[in-house]
């Protein structure tokens, strides 16, 4: 019944895309958009608060059975998906505004975006490995329409081909593994990858793992399968860009946690395959995030570091798991999911943010950028909000499962021998690193774009976004602070999805008290992060009050003596982090091009640096690069003669049915041989 | 609650012994004890000059600043009675909270719109992301040793036994004293006397702000040293009775701002760019430490 609801709703609002005017097509689809998200929520909300729901359709020849089964993992995937796009979509309605001459370009928008909202939906739901890839390539498909909105400009059709083909690579990936389990077991439900790793060794269920692992793992971005993200971001409408980062490469994640759920292999061996993937991944991400020019590209790194802390999280859930250590798997994976939540909500909040410095500045170039905070107040405080969030710092809901992750890997260094507590110390080295350079970036981002004055003599004056953009924005904030002041009650959210993970403990030992302890400490952190809260709030009044006696002047900033100032005198981003730049410099990848005068009399000189992926360069550009050459040495037979190519089809014809004569040939010569 | 009482109490003595030594040491006849707390009430009674570039940020950058400093002395204890706040990984809290106060008088100096302040922001975010390593670290081997996780327990806990041990806490202490000179902007890294913008850190960050918030500024400094003071003595107070941990707090903090005063009297500030090499190196004293707790408690093959 409810399928065939769903069903109706999408159908209906296909048709009225398509025929409605420009106006209402937004409408609609942010209709339809929260229709089905609160349908798929409704379920969702009541498996997670305990029970699951199975349902088993009767398929075709082709599929076979397809049980779609939500349980608490899917539940909470599925919550958090709906809550991201529905903010999306409202705030997307107000974003198209400036765009609603291209009515076409828009259905097709409107559509793929009803498409993505589906599949993520149906993903988390469908547990029959052929219409799962068939899901995943709708969610493909869209999420590819979606980010070529702009398609008229060659970067983001460029970025959007390069999403395609990754996307296609993981594709290829799942195909393998899925196929590999398939024909082993003669069965596509999911249940068949509990029974392959039953039943072969341990070994091949981790080979299957990894296969899955590194389709997920380019959905997801995790280091080196990135490449496509820090492209696509930028490329896409900023409504999209929250939502690709926010749920769509979370999905990845949701596809590794599901095969957790599902696979017996050694665990301790993945958990540590993944905290150095993780922490390799998050470190990198930031420290490639800090020299962006780029506002939303830095984001888009950002987004690789915040995977990085999830799979840190993972990681140490799966050696929890592994070890029959219920303390550990409870922290990991209580961190790493309640950290998808909140990077979902701070992360769609700064892109979303980004937007509206886009459409009112009209550029992301950091450099260009500078003192909004005076013209966009709301959009500053919502920025610096997220911003605090995402570093990581109390009391928002970034610390709260950063913290709980911390408190697992500290955990885990007290155990038994010294190789778990050496890879402990070095998640947390990571973590540590990881947050210290989110800092550093923030601060830049944060300083430099909204701060100070305008670095850039632009014709028109920035001015606010309007409400329909700041609402949705207000409302993901608002479970921003939630979370950071009362994360208790999301904890207690958790306890369902946690239960699927501790289930594949053998015995666990005195849970309750741990559970409680944990719940108590988590609880402490709310209390004190209000403490904090209303600690700075009185010392605020207070200085209010003291500070109202007594006389107060405005002047211009402190210039050394210097009084014409001006703001190109103001700190630049590049310059902020040129001393990090040049400590990381054996790392990093940056084509600096300057101009330098050397002259008696000051010409005019030119600095310029552009930031690059090494890793991009050494496992996509030279390898191209070396394709290109071995294959650029046949280019003679592509000559562009019709008779020529007849020839090779000839040629190859030829060739196909001589081989198996050749065949011949050759086993009856060496039979021969074998005679002498 | 007592330590946030007697962290208090030695805060406002501590820049006073500082500047005290370092007169003596300089043969100079100087100001008393009582100067700079002297100097920072008349800067919280006096108005202010505000840029004409700051905004919001700027006003409520101090505030939090000295919250964050003022939550982060909660969560010390002192020897056998808990800090106001105490849960399991309290100092992970404690860490981040600070962090926070660093975000925003770093935001504040962006602000201005000052190159001068920039430049000071800039490397304080670069220094404050090296030295938390070492704190990490240096948490985590204790954690190790001890087999707890917040600052109480691991503090009740810490017994030393072998020479190792001795000489692991003497590191540790070292490694601490280091840290707190990093995040106070003192000697080796920065040098708070210098008059010079383009040399300093801290003092540049804080040039456009005045009168209250710039007492709140320094006195958060005060209030910090004293607090580093607060956690180096309590590796040595255990879990005697009040009456001989209440001396032995003060008298670490004596030490502690006295050789803070011997040390900046007889040394030079680092070239900047040999800086960052110097805070990294603190994370590997710590990790030193970690190897020793390892090979302490036999883990270590």
């Amino acid at each position: 019944m409810i399928i065939i609801a769903l069903l109706l709703i999408l159908v209906a609002s296909f048709l009225g895309i398509l025929f409605l005017k420009v106006r209402y097509k937004g409408i609609l689809t942010v209709l339809a958009v929260f229709m089905t998200a609160s349908i798929s929520g409704l379920y969702a909300i009541k498996v997670l608060l305990g029970g699951n729901i199975e349902f088993i359709l009767s398929g075709t020849y082709v599929t076979g059975e397809i049980p779609l089964r939500i349980d608490a993992l899917s539940a909470w995937f599925i919550l958090l998906i709906n809550f991201t796009i529905l903010t999306g979509a409202l705030y997307g309605l107000q974003y198209m505004k400036s765009y609603r001459k291209q009515a076409i370009n828009i259905s097709l928008h409107c559509l793929a975006f009803l498409g993505i909202q589906t599949s993520l939906t149906a993903i988390c739901i469908v547990q029959n490995a052929i219409v799962f890839l068939f899901l995943w390539e709708i969610m493909a498909l869209s999420s590819f329409i979606l980010i070529i909105f702009e398609h008229y400009r060659q970067e983001v059709i460029k970025a959007g081909i390069n999403y395609l083909i990754q996307a296609h690579i993981a594709i290829v990936f799942l195909y393998i593994g899925f196929i590999w389990v398939g024909v082993r077991m003669h069965s596509y439900d999911f249940k068949a990858i509990t029974e392959f790793s039953a039943t072969f060794p341990q070994l091949t269920s981790l080979a299957l793992f990894l296969c899955f692992f590194i389709a997920f793992a380019i959905k997801a971005g995790f280091v080196p399968f990135h490449t496509w993200l820090p492209y696509a971001h930028p490329a896409s409408p900023a409504h999209i860009s929250g939502v690709m980062s926010g749920v769509i490469i979370k999905i990845g994640i949701y596809g590794i946690l599901r095969l957790i759920l599902l696979i017996h292999t050694d665990f301790v061996v993945l958990g540590v395959i993944l905290l150095i993937i993780s922490a390799i991944t998050g470190i990198y991400g930031v420290m490639l995030a800090i020299i962006q020019h780029n506002l939303k590209k830095l984001l888009a790194y950002h987004s690789i570091e915040n995977i990085g802390i999830i799979g840190i999280g993972i990681g140490l859930g799966s050696i929890g798991l592994g070890t029959n250590n219920y303390l550990l798997t409870t922290l990991g994976f209580a961190g790493s999911l309640l950290h998808v939540l909140n990077h979902s909500l701070f992360k769609s909040v700064l892109f979303f943010a980004a937007g509206n410095v886009y459409q009112s500045v009209h550029t992301l170039n950091i450099e260009h950028l500078g003192g909004l905070v005076k013209r966009m107040p709301h959009t500053s405080v919502l920025f610096l909000i997220s911003a605090l969030a995402i570093c990581g710092l109390p009391p928002f809901n970034g610390f709260v499962s950063e913290f709980i992750i911390y408190t697992g890997l500290y955990k885990g260094m007290l155990g038994e021998n010294m190789f778990p507590a050496f890879v402990m110390l070095s998640s947390i080295l990571g973590m540590v690193l990881i947050g210290g350079l989110a800092l550093l970036c923030f601060t830049k981002a944060f300083g430099v774009v909204f701060l100070g004055k305008s670095r850039h003599n632009s014709h028109n004056i920035p001015v606010e976004a309007g409400a329909g953009k700041l609402i949705p924005m207000y409302m993901t904030t608002v479970l921003i602070l939630a979370i950071g002041l009362f994360p208790g009650f999301f904890i207690q959210l958790l306890s369902e999805p946690l239960k699927l993970f501790t289930a594949k403990l053998s015995s666990p030992a005195n849970t309750a008290a741990f559970a409680l302890n944990i719940s108590e400490t988590i609880k402490y952190i709310g209390w004190s992060s209000i403490g904090f809260m209303a600690l700075s709030g009185i010392i605020f009044f207070l200085r209010k009050k003291i500070t109202n006696l007594h006389p107060e002047r405005l002047e211009p900033t402190w210039g050394c003596g210097y009084t014409g100032e001006t703001e190109k005198m103001q700190y630049t981003a590049n310059s902020f982090v040129r001393s990090y730049r040049k400590l990381a410099k054996p790392l990093l990848s940056m084509h600096k091009k300057e101009l330098i005068f050397d002259t008696t009399f000051p010409g005019k000189s030119t600095y310029e640096t552009a930031p690059n992926d090494k890793i991009e360069e050494v496992f996509i550009d030279i390898p191209l690069k070396n394709l290109k050459f071995f294959f650029g040495k046949f280019s003679f037979l592509q000559n562009g003669k019709p008779q020529f190519y007849i020839l090779y089809g000839f040629v190859f014809i030829a060739l196909v049915l001589a081989i198996p004569y050749l065949y011949d040939v050759i086993k009856s010569f060496i039979a021969f041989l074998n005679q002498l | 609650m007592i330590s946030f009482v007697v962290i208090i109490l030695a805060s406002l003595f501590f820049s006073g012994i500082i500047v005290r030594t370092k007169s003596i040491a300089s043969g100079r006849k100087g100001p008393g004890i009582f100067q700079p707390m002297k100097d920072i009430f008349r800067l919280l009674k006096k108005g202010s000059v505000y840029s004409e570039t700051s905004s919001f940020v700027f006003q409520i950058a101090p505030s939090i600043y000295f919250a964050s400093v003022l939550m982060a002395i909660m969560v010390i204890p002192f020897g056998k009675s808990e800090g106001i706040i105490s849960f399991d990984g309290d100092f992970i809290f404690f860490a981040y909270i600070l962090a926070l106060g660093k975000f925003f008088s770093i935001i504040s100096a962006m602000d201005t719109g000052s190159s001068f302040e920039g430049m000071g922001a800039s490397r304080e975010a670069l220094y404050s992301l090296l030295v938390e390593p070492a704190f990490f670290i240096l948490m985590g081997s204790f954690a190790l040793f001890t087999g707890h996780t917040s600052f109480h327990d691991i503090f009740i806990s810490l017994h030393f036994g072998s020479y190792v041990a001795y000489a692991l806490g003497c590191l540790a202490t070292f490694v601490l004293i280091m840290i707190a000179m990093i995040e106070n902007s003192r000697m080796p890294i920065d040098d708070p006397k210098t008059h010079l913008e383009l040399t300093m850190i801290h003092e540049v960050m804080i040039l456009d702000n005045s009168g209250f918030d710039l007492g709140l500024i320094l006195h958060a400094s005060n209030l910090k040293f004293a607090m580093y003071g607060a956690l180096i003595a309590n590796f040595f107070i255990d879990t005697l009775p009040f009456y001989l941990t209440i001396p032995i707090f003060f008298a670490v903090q004596l030490i502690f701002a006295v050789a803070v005063g011997v040390f900046e009297s007889f040394s030079a500030r680092f070239r900047m760019n040999h800086n960052a090499q110097f805070i990294f190196a603190l994370t590997s004293i710590a990790l030193l430490i970690f190897f020793g707790v390892l090979m302490v408690i036999g883990k270590f093959i």
